[in-house]
């Protein structure tokens, strides 16, 4: 069972703005292992985000080929992307977007009430998901009445709630300092080393990246090296 | 000063207008908050932007909106007739009260829903929400509070038209009013009448802030 999760080949993106084409990816070709925390490491404008949102099933390349445990995941409609996201696929996301009506364990209980999984099983699973990321004390806080560290593990516990195959994070740690992003950086390390979940991270920060298990930086669309 | 009738006509009305307002503002929202829905959705930054859709439905609720209340009681007339089978009384007073309600409802749900915030919306469209589970558990969930300011600010609006409606035979305290205060110039009647009705308004009015100031309590 150690094989790809994620295995993307010669994608191309090409945004098209009027008369203008942009090439945001440039033919990117990568894997990503079952339990491995990679980073996806560029200067701003480099197309990580696109890459992230390619791979993740969020947008479709223009070109190429994208097989997301063992599904071919350019080939599908928008309905079926929907679907394949809610069954396979976490999200970590910059500004944690959680909504501020709901507490908590409401917050990671939502993803799991798009699979129609019934109300005390659902808030069963999201305050086991809670505690993994160390906030049995703010179950029942809402987003405003915690810091933007905690914020951001609520978000976490929201990605592992549904048992997704691959986890992706854009910039996670971006709105946090520097030592919330530290412990935030500790929390994925564990989520993936101990709880043996994939994960695939987008920064800008070598620093940051170094935290993951492998690197793949990014320039201009193309992938330049990996470390 | 009031005969113990008097009274009694004057609580009638009561009744008659709480009953009027009630149901208006009930069947306009039934027929608003879909409107309001499919305007925030088929928007061109909504979650399914549906050009066509959106252009029918804003040029028909900007119609709707732009024809004065008191015109539309008359225009109106055969249908109320249609549905309720004459053209004066409770009854006959709720149907141009719904029609005069629903696209102003719909615009207060649809500014409602807009205030969601879009990377929330974003969020849950990544983890696989469809537009019906985004709809109910995101954009109604979300935008619940600013909702029910509305339905105190659609309460004292179409109070206020029911009032209106009072002058073409509609029932309530409105009607009272217009026939004891206007035609025979009873000012023991009308002021009650006027006065009831301004506490009514009030009365929401109030009820309105003090939701909305528990909302800016918890947004802070
Ligand atoms: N929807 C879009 N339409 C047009 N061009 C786009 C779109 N999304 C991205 N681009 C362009 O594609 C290129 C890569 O963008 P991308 O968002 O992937 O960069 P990034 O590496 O994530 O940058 P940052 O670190 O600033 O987030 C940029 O030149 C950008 O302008
Ligand atoms: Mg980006």
């Amino acid at each position: 069972m150690n094989g790809s999760v994620i295995s993307g080949k010669n994608i191309y993106k090409i945004f098209k703005l009027g008369e203008e084409r942009v090439a945001a990816l440039n033919g990117v070709s990568m894997e990503v292992k079952r339990g491995e925390f990679v980073a996806i490491v560029g200067t701003s404008g480099s197309g990580k985000s696109t890459l992230l949102n390619m791979l993740a099933g969020l947008d479709k390349p223009t070109k190429g080929e994208i097989i997301i445990a063992g599904q071919h995941i350019e080939k599908m409609s928008e309905g079926e992307l929907v679907k394949f996201r809610r069954d396979h696929v976490g999200f970590i996301f910059q500004a944690y977007d959680l909504l501020p009506q709901l507490n908590a364990i409401e917050n990671v209980a939502l993803p799991l009430s798009f699979k129609g999984m019934n109300k005390s099983r659902r808030t069963k699973e999201a305050m086991h998901a809670l505690k993994q990321v160390g906030l049995e004390k703010y179950m029942r806080h809402r987003p405003t009445e915690m810091s933007g560290g905690q914020q951001q593990r609520v978000g976490i516990a929201r990605a592992l709630v549904v048992r997704p195959e691959i986890i992706f994070a854009d910039e996670p740690t971006g709105n946090l300092d520097t030592k919330t992003t530290i412990s935030v950086l500790h929390l994925l390390q564990e989520v993936v080393h101990e709880a043996g979940n994939t994960l695939v991270m987008v920064t800008h920060d070598n620093n940051l990246a170094s935290y993951a298990d492998r690197r793949l930086h990014i320039l201009d669309g193309e992938v330049v090296y990996e470390d | 000063m009031w005969t113990e009738q008097e009274i009694l006509m004057i609580l009638q009305g009561l009744w008659e207008t709480i009953v009027i307002v009630g149901v208006s503002t009930f069947f306009g929202y039934v027929l608003g908050l879909p409107l309001g829905v499919l305007l925030a959705v088929t928007d061109s930054d909504g979650i399914k932007p549906h050009p066509m859709l959106y252009k029918v439905l804003d040029v028909v609720t900007n119609i709707l909106r732009s024809v004065p209340f008191i015109i539309l009681l008359v225009v109106l007339i055969p249908l109320t007739r249609a549905i309720v089978g004459k053209s004066y009384g409770t009854a006959a007073t709720i149907v141009p009260l719904v029609i005069a309600a629903a696209p102003f409802i719909g615009r207060m749900v649809e500014s409602s829903i807009k205030e969601v915030d879009h990377g929330v919306i974003e969020a849950a469209q990544s983890m696989g929400a469809g537009t019906f589970k985004i709809i109910w558990n995101v954009l109604l969930a979300e935008a619940r509070t600013s909702l029910l300011v509305g339905v105190t600010i659609a309460f004292g609006t179409i109070l206020g038209y029911s009032a209106m409606a009072g002058a073409v035979g509609g029932g309530g305290l409105g009607s009272i009013a217009i026939r004891y205060g206007y035609n025979r110039w009873q000012p023991n009647i009308l002021w009650p009448c006027v006065i009831i009705l301004v506490l009514l308004v009030q009365l929401f009015q109030v009820l309105g802030m003090k939701i909305s100031k528990d909302l800016d309590r918890r947004r802070s």
